[in-house]
Order: C-alpha cells, then sequence, then structure tokens
C-alpha cells in the first residue's frame, strides 16, 4: 500500500517498568515485573482482583499549571511520553506548527478517576455549582489527543481512535497510512490509559481478570501458561513519532525502525469472545499489506493477556498463519496489560528487541497449555537479530489491529 | 472574620488554587499580566471564593470589573460585609 515509506524516529514511554525506551527495555530484558498488591482494591465491593501494574514516580506538578489543569493522569502520562519521543527524534520543533505535523493518541474512556470525582460531588446535592472549567477536558474522549496537541502547539490532524486494548496498535496504523499516503509528514502516535478499579472490575465481572495470584502480584498473569487466570490491568502511554523516511532521513534523522504493514478488521461473531478466523485474516491482511509472507517473520509480540480463551485463540491463529517456525511472545507478564496503550509500548519494546539483537521471552510461561500449543513459545529470552516483526492487538468490541515493522539499522 | 482574615483567606486560597507564590500576590498586582491567570481560571477563581466564602457571585456585574488581587479583596469584603 505505501506510496511513502514512514519510520520510527523517536519513542516515549510511561509504564510500570520505568519511563523512557532504555529503561524499559532494560527492565524487560532482565524480566521483571511492574505488577504489584494494590491494597484499596480491597474497599471496592464485589472486585476480586488486587493486582495492578501501576505507573510510579510521575510527579505531574512537573508541567506547568496551565497545561496540567486540562489533563487527568493519562493526558499526564501521554504527554510526557510525547516529549521524550521528539527529544529522541530531535525533531525541530518549528515542524511542529508547520501543519504537517499531526497526533493520532487514543485512551480506552476519558479518565475514569476524574469521572469518579466528579459525581461523587454531583450526587451530593445535584449542582453543578462547583464544577471546574478543566472537567470537561479531562472527561472527552479525545483529552489524550488534544492535550498533547495544545501543549506542543501542533497544527496539524488531531485524531483519537478509541478500540480498548487495540486503541495504539491502531493509531499507529492509521498514523502511518497518513503518513503514506501524504497527508502528513509527521505524526505523534500511540495511546495511553490510568488505572482504575472500574477498569480492573471490567474484566473481573467476565472473570477474566486475575484473581488467584493476589498473593503471588509477580506471578501474574501468565500468557499461555497452564495455571494462567486472566488480566492484571496496567496503566501508562507509548508515543512513537512516525515520519516521512524522505524527510528523516534528509533531516538525519537516527531511524529506529520502518512501518510496513498494518491491518484491522472488525470480528462480528461477538462483542466479547475472539474468533481464531478473524485474528488470522487480520494478521493475513497486514501482511498482504506489508507484502510479505509469513516465511519472513522473525518474531511475533502477541497481544495474549493471560486470559483463558484469548491466549487459546490468539496461538492457535498464530499457529496456522507461522506454524512452530516464528518465535512468539507476549509482555504482558511483565507491564500487566496497559490498555490502551499496551500497542505502543509493546510495539516500542519490540523495535528494542531489534536494536539489542534479543527476544524476550513470556514472563511466567512455565508450562506451555497444550491449547496454546504448536508455537515457538518464548520461555527463555533469545539472542537472534530481528528483522521483521508482527505486532497483534485484539480488543473488546470485536476489534482486531496488526502492525508489521522492519528493521533498518541491520541490511 | 476580620478584614485581615477575609484577605488572608482569599489569598491562601487562590495561591492553592493557582499555585501562585505568596511573594507575587501583592495587593496591586494585575490578576492577568502579574498573577498570570486567564479566561478559564476566573471561573475556577469564582468557584473557589464561592466555595471559601460560602456565597454565591457568579452573577454578580462587578466580577468582571476585577483587575487586581486588591479589586478582588474589596469585592470580596463587600460581599461578606452584606452576608453579616
Amino acid at each position: 500500500m505505501s506510496l511513502e515509506s514512514v519510520v520510527v524516529t523517536g519513542i516515549g514511554i510511561i509504564s510500570p517498568l520505568g519511563h523512557g525506551f532504555e529503561p524499559l527495555i532494560r527492565a524487560l530484558l532482565a524480566g521483571e515485573s511492574g505488577v504489584r498488591e494494590i491494597p484499596e482494591l480491597e474497599n471496592v465491593g464485589g472486585l476480586r482482583s488486587r493486582l495492578a501494574a501501576p505507573v510510579t514516580g510521575i510527579d505531574p506538578k512537573q508541567i506547568p499549571r496551565k497545561i496540567r489543569r486540562s489533563m487527568s493522569q493519562m493526558s499526564v502520562y501521554a504527554y510526557l511520553a510525547s516529549q521524550q519521543a521528539l527529544t529522541m527524534a530531535d525533531y525541530p520543533t518549528d515542524q511542529l506548527s508547520s501543519g504537517r505535523t499531526g497526533v493520532v493518541v487514543g485512551s480506552t474512556l476519558g479518565s475514569t478517576e476524574t469521572s469518579e470525582k466528579f459525581f461523587a460531588d454531583y450526587f451530593r446535592d445535584y449542582s453543578l455549582e462547583r464544577m471546574k472549567s478543566g472537567l470537561f477536558f479531562q472527561l472527552m474522549g479525545h483529552s489524550c489527543a488534544a492535550n498533547i496537541a495544545q501543549s506542543l502547539g501542533i497544527t496539524g490532524r488531531v485524531m483519537a481512535p478509541s478500540a480498548a486494548c487495540a486503541t495504539s496498535c491502531q493509531a499507529i496504523g492509521y498514523a502511518y497510512e497518513q503518513i503514506a499516503f501524504g497527508r502528513q509528514d509527521a505524526i505523534l502516535c500511540g495511546g495511553a490509559d490510568e488505572f482504575h478499579p472500574l477498569t480492573a472490575a471490567t474484566f473481573d465481572m467476565m472473570n477474566a481478570a486475575s484473581i488467584r495470584y493476589n498473593q503471588q502480584p509477580e506471578e501474574a498473569p501468565r500468557p499461555f501458561d497452564l495455571n494462567r487466570d486472566g488480566i492484571v490491568c496496567g496503566e501508562g502511554s507509548g508515543i512513537l513519532l512516525l515520519e516521512k523516511k524522505s524527510l528523516a532521513e534528509a533531516r538525519g534523522a537516527e531511524v529506529l525502525a520502518e512501518v510496513i504493514g498494518f491491518a484491522t478488521t472488525s470480528d462480528t461473531s461477538s462483542i466479547a469472545t475472539p474468533d481464531v478466523e478473524a485474528m488470522l485474516k487480520c494478521m493475513q491482511l497486514a501482511l498482504e499489506d506489508a507484502g510479505i509472507s509469513a516465511t519472513e517473520l522473525d518474531y511475533i509480540n502477541a497481544h495474549a493477556t493471560g486470559t483463558l480463551q484469548g491466549d487459546v485463540a490468539e496461538a492457535e491463529a498464530i499457529c496456522r498463519l507461522a506454524g512452530d517456525q516464528v518465535p512468539v511472545s507476549s509482555l504482558k507478564g511483565h507491564l500487566g496489560h496497559t490498555m490502551a496503550a499496551s500497542g505502543s509500548i509493546e510495539l516500542s519494546a519490540s523495535i528494542g528487541m531489534m536494536h539489542c539483537g534479543e527476544l524476550v521471552a513470556t514472563r511466567n510461561l512455565q508450562q506451555v497449555d497444550g491449547r496454546c500449543g504448536g508455537l515457538f513459545h518464548l520461555q527463555k529470552n533469545l539472542k537472534i537479530q530481528p528483522k521483521i516483526i508482527l505486532k497483534n492487538n485484539f480488543a473488546m468490541g470485536g476489534i482486531n489491529s496488526t502492525v508489521i515493522i522492519r528493521s533498518t539499522t541491520h541490511d | 472574620m476580620t478584614e485581615q482574615e477575609v484577605i488572608e483567606l482569599i489569598d491562601s486560597s487562590l495561591a492553592e488554587e493557582f499555585e501562585l507564590d505568596r511573594a507575587d500576590m501583592v495587593p496591586e498586582a494585575n490578576i492577568y499580566e502579574d498573577l498570570g491567570l486567564d479566561s478559564l481560571d476566573t471561573v475556577d477563581m469564582v468557584i473557589v471564593l464561592e466555595g471559601a466564602f460560602n456565597f454565591k457571585i457568579r452573577e454578580e456585574e462587578a466580577i468582571r470589573a476585577i483587575r487586581t488581587l486588591a479589586d478582588i479583596h474589596r469585592f470580596v469584603l463587600e460581599k461578606v460585609a452584606e452576608h453579616g
């Protein structure tokens, strides 16, 4: 499909495993876990999950008040990650206001924490007289994208795809397509989310949250493992700067990877239960878009969240696509499920694997579930130099998405 | 409340809400040019003052004429006096 080649030149990360591209890669290679017991979750009636992968060590007050007042926590994460990405890319400041630079960043919802605080006050007397001016800007669906554009002076296209766990994979794909089509020269893209008990509850009520490892936080989640019992919710933001390759090269930017394929599809078999055929079709379309075959893949970064059904379906789809020839791992065991940020954080991590020449194994995958078998599961880190990587994200609502990237440093 | 207590409550409330340096909060300070507030902040300023003094001032015409911290002090002192 590509009319213009599109490359990644900057990465920003706010994650349960540290802030910045390099700290994230170091922690993943070392097999660290960002999952913690959150004692306050005991206070939420009916919630069985006590685990989360929280972001720590962020002081929102490092952001000037007038920029921060319209930001909830997720926008704080997205803004800080965007700054990191622009700095890493050494992106010219004057290009931000050229109209040729855009933002495609989404979240699952507007800020649930802000929403909760507002309604807790509102329900006291049903009065709006205490409603402050920043409320709407934190609640709106495009809060992260708008806050990034406003705070950084970006005047091109601003979009906020929202597709739950597929959000940032879609955001990267849409940014890639817009640059490839010549509509923008560069786009900050990705996703952000903030942890709230309601997020954990959403999965818990569907019996899809991990509840058996509350006393052993680092043992959950367990993608593809026989003893997996569900998702652990996380939070954070991953932001990539995509640029038109010719312009990036002309300005002497360091190219981190090239985006070569994207597909997103709707699985109408169920709004909640993933379908193997639909997953397979999405990956096949992405390969078609990239103009490559599955045999050319060097690594697949799976969505695999550690749920009973989702992992089985994805494993079967990958098996049918690539058999047992392509190494596969999921990073949810390290990072939890960072929701709308998971695609962009995990794709960034995959780029890190390209640069380090080492694939990160699936944390907590001790005994592969037979129903997830037939794959080249990574249970230990593997030192190889991947050239082409396929990244999946599948979301509630029947949303599938796949991005394919290629290394440019080991031609 | 004494006049000084009213002024202190105004200044401390605004300092907390808008993260102002108390040293900058001299009476003649222009709230826009010197203290850096803008139109969104004035919306929140009304809410903060209403919460601090338990009165309603949103519909008051006089608010629109406020330019300095001293203007706010005078305005609030008058409202507090009206409400006894």
